[in-house]
């Protein structure tokens, strides 16, 4: 009898012991292989593109690929949720395994440069961009958000325009008020409005990082882009009068948003504007989407857009990016798909389904609308600054905490208190 | 037979130094789960704990002795402090208010009405679904623009709800205004409605276990309703009112669903709690260091609570 156990033990001992072998077999297998994926050679597209036109923008990049390369299989590997959080979660094991996908999704800037490139895991593509002649097509400062002591390390697919002031045309026409280009002109058009008992500024700050958007457009306006860039390299201090003057107007700001903002999200702030119970609201151009396809509204009829007050000639950029990471096996397969992403075809396939304007300055204008073609003009001449909500003008530590900051100060209001809050985080920049 | 018996003769014999044979097989079959709780839970709750006390605060891990430092800061921050006043005053409301109302209902449906079971069901039926479900519900349901408002603004009551960023009752203490946070109340309520029908259930099969016997006989004796109630039957309640509180206890200091798909943070974090912050600190942020040592914090508050019970079944046990 006691034989028999030792004998089952030793079974399931074995069992346990022959799991984790196999474990560790597969690890290495897949190491190995380094695509990632696990079968050889394929390419699997990292991204955080699921939701509508997105998703189609994505496919269609996809299939041109597939068209262009039939040879080489390719693998859409988006990850659902959380505005891309979920998705950089696992992409952050991933790399961490030394698993990483053959190409993926990151914003330029701060989210590429002080992340995956400052820990050595992505590989420069100083080659394709001269092999493209890329260096002349996206302009001089949008590659210098992909780019860390002069070498380039991702190639923009898109561009999305952070400083947006979107309005309700009717009831702007109804009050005969201008759009306002200047902060003293918004408040004196935000005091006419309450007078009627219109919400002047919609906010959803459900979710902080709304709020934040806001302040980094009224940063920027009370600032101007050059002393705006300044306090991403640490050229100018958080606790600069300047920074002060545009807490105050922020917090002036807020007097005028409607009550319930902490339980609305974006989406729902766009909608208070839709409807015009509230005039204005700043949001990036994804809302024109929100607008069009889920209010059914029209450009330039039922809404209208500006830059934000005192932003006029500058542009809030938040560009999808992608680029190679070390140690794949497959390098050039990878590269070719990013010469696609990076070609004018490329471009023209993905950005009109998902809303937003090609990172190149000689695409196809007319393939786009009138708010695309009129961003694309803009995006040619304005002064182009990395936007801090969005992760590129600083690392994601910082702007959690800039969100936290500014969390608090919607309710507090306490402009010392944010100021110096900012000013500590900021030691962590260089 | 003659083998039966010499074998259990041996096994007999050998269980004064060892293990009967019985006993040998049930370890067997318990070593790999054993084995698994001990790596994947244990051993990864020391590993949080070692990452809580390095610096690994970036996407590039660092394993560098940092001592206390995480823990320090989040004493030291706003945010955080908040989140232990939320979770404070939100398990005390959220207990109380389950326990309440669970033994009154239980009270009530003890009293042998017809169609007793259709009302345990309705009220045990909040408890099957998920706490992202009754989140988003309860969201809509408390939300100030629409909702219940629409129906209580005709009688000119307006409550703010989730996003009321009042403090009742407070005072200063360190950065945050200690007290109860208005908006928890709109929490609260989506919290005791999903979960009042499990302590209903629990308090039913605790009234049941109370033998009719002893109530004849305390009505033989000439005792009230009422004080049947008061001095019989609910000190006999007392450990399903133990069991009640470890149970609600734990769910409410590791709350995390709820919160996250109903109010989020919260302006000024009046609805914000340590799993939240986690979350955000860790997965957004990339403090890894900061997010384990909440997690560590998060875990030694549980352990308030089940550790003292813990011991006192294992004193029960011997």
């Amino acid at each position: 009898m006691k034989k028999k156990l030792g004998l089952i033990l030793m079974m399931i001992l074995t069992l346990v012991l022959s799991a984790c072998g196999s474990n560790t077999q597969t690890e290495e297998g897949s190491q190995g292989s380094s695509g990632g994926s696990g079968e050889k050679g394929k390419l699997d597209i990292f991204s955080w593109w699921t939701g509508a036109g997105e998703e189609d923008g994505l496919k269609a990049l996809l299939a041109l690929f597939e068209e262009k390369y039939p040879d080489i299989p390719i693998e859409n590997a988006a990850v659902a949720g959380g505005a891309g959080t979920n998705a950089k979660a696992v992409l952050a094991s991933r790399m961490q395994g030394n698993d990483p996908p053959a190409t993926f999704q990151v914003h330029g800037g701060s989210e590429l440069n002080d992340s995956w490139v400052a820990a050595d895991k992505m590989e420069p593509l100083n080659d394709l961009y001269e092999q493209e002649g890329w260096n002349d097509k996206f302009p001089k400062e949008l590659i210098e958000l992909v780019s860390k002591d002069g070498n380039m390390y991702s190639v923009p697919v898109n561009i999305h325009r952070a400083n947006v002031l979107w309005y309700n045309k009717k009831v702007f026409e109804e009050n005969s008020l201008a759009v306002p280009t200047t902060f003293d002109e918004f408040f004196k058009a935000a005091d006419t409005l309450k007078e009627k008992g219109i919400t002047p500024l919609a906010l959803g700050d459900k979710e902080p990082w709304a709020a934040t958007h806001l302040f980094e457009t009224v940063l920027l306006g009370e600032l101007g882009a050059e002393d705006y860039k300044k306090l991403w390299t640490g050229e100018l201090a958080f606790d600069d009068p300047k920074v002060k003057k545009a807490a105050e107007t922020f917090k002036k700001m807020l007097t005028y948003v409607n009550e319930d903002h902490s339980s609305r999200n974006w989406q729902d702030a766009a909608q208070l504007v839709g409807s015009g119970e509230a005039a204005m609201n700043v949001m990036g151009d994804w809302a024109k989407g929100y607008f069009t396809n889920d209010l059914k509204l029209a450009v330039n009829k039922d809404f209208g857009y500006a830059p934000t007050p005192g932003t006029e000639g500058t542009f809030g950029v938040i560009t999808d990016t992608f680029g190679l990471p070390k140690g794949l096996n497959n390098s050039e397969d990878v590269k070719k798909f990013l010469s696609v992403l990076g070609s004018v075809e490329g471009q023209d396939a993905f950005n009109p389904l998902k809303g937003s304007i090609p990172a190149r300055i000689d695409a196809d204008v007319s393939k786009y609308d009138q708010y695309g073609k009129d961003t694309m003009e803009d995006f040619k001449s304005a002064a182009l600054v990395p936007s801090l909500a969005h992760g590129s003008a600083a690392p994601e530590g910082f702007v959690t905490k800039v969100n936290q900051a500014v969390n608090i100060f919607v309710t507090q209001g306490g402009v010392d208190q944010l100021v110096s809050t900012l000013q500590s985080a900021g030691t962590e920049l260089k | 037979m003659e083998a039966v018996r010499k074998e259990t003769a041996k096994g007999e014999k050998a269980s004064k130094k060892s293990y009967s044979s019985d006993q040998w097989m049930a370890l067997a079959f318990l070593l790999p789960s054993f084995l698994l709780i001990v790596i994947f839970v244990y051993g990864f709750i020391g590993w949080t704990g070692y990452v809580s006390l390095s610096n690994w605060n970036s996407l590039i891990p660092d394993f560098s002795f940092a001592g206390l430092k995480n823990y320090m800061y989040l004493f030291s921050d706003f945010r955080f402090q908040a989140d232990l006043r939320n979770t404070l005053f939100f398990t005390i409301l959220f207990i109380g208010l389950v326990i309440l109302f669970g033994l009154s209902l239980a009270i009530l449906l003890d009293q042998k009405l017809k169609g007793e079971s259709i009302f345990r069901n309705i009220f045990f039926f909040p408890m099957a679904l998920s706490f992202v479900v009754t989140g988003v519900v309860w969201q809509w349901l408390l939300n100030p623009s629409t909702g219940i408002n629409l129906f209580l603004n005709t009688f000119g009551i307006t409550p703010k709800w989730y996003t009321d960023t009042n403090i009742l009752a407070g005072f200063q203490w360190g950065q945050i205004e200690f007290g109860l946070p208005a908006a928890l109340i709109a929490v609260g309520i989506a919290a005791v409605w999903q979960m009042t029908g499990f302590s209903l259930a629990m308090y039913i099969a605790g009234l049941r276990a109370v033998p009719d016997e002893t109530r004849e006989a305390a009505r033989m004796d000439g005792a009230s309703e009422f004080q049947i109630y008061r001095q019989i039957i609910l000190p006999q309640l007392r450990p399903i009112t133990v069991s009640v509180i470890i149970i609600m206890a734990h769910i409410s200091l590791k709350i995390f669903d709820l919160i996250y798909s109903m109010t989020g943070p919260g302006a000024n974090f009046v609805t914000d709690v340590p799993g939240v912050y986690m979350f955000e600190t860790t997965f957004r942020g990339n403090y890894y260091a900061n997010g384990a040592a909440i997690a560590i914090i998060m875990l030694l508050s549980v352990a308030i609570f089940i550790v003292p019970y813990l011991l006192n079944s294992r004193k029960g046990e011997a």
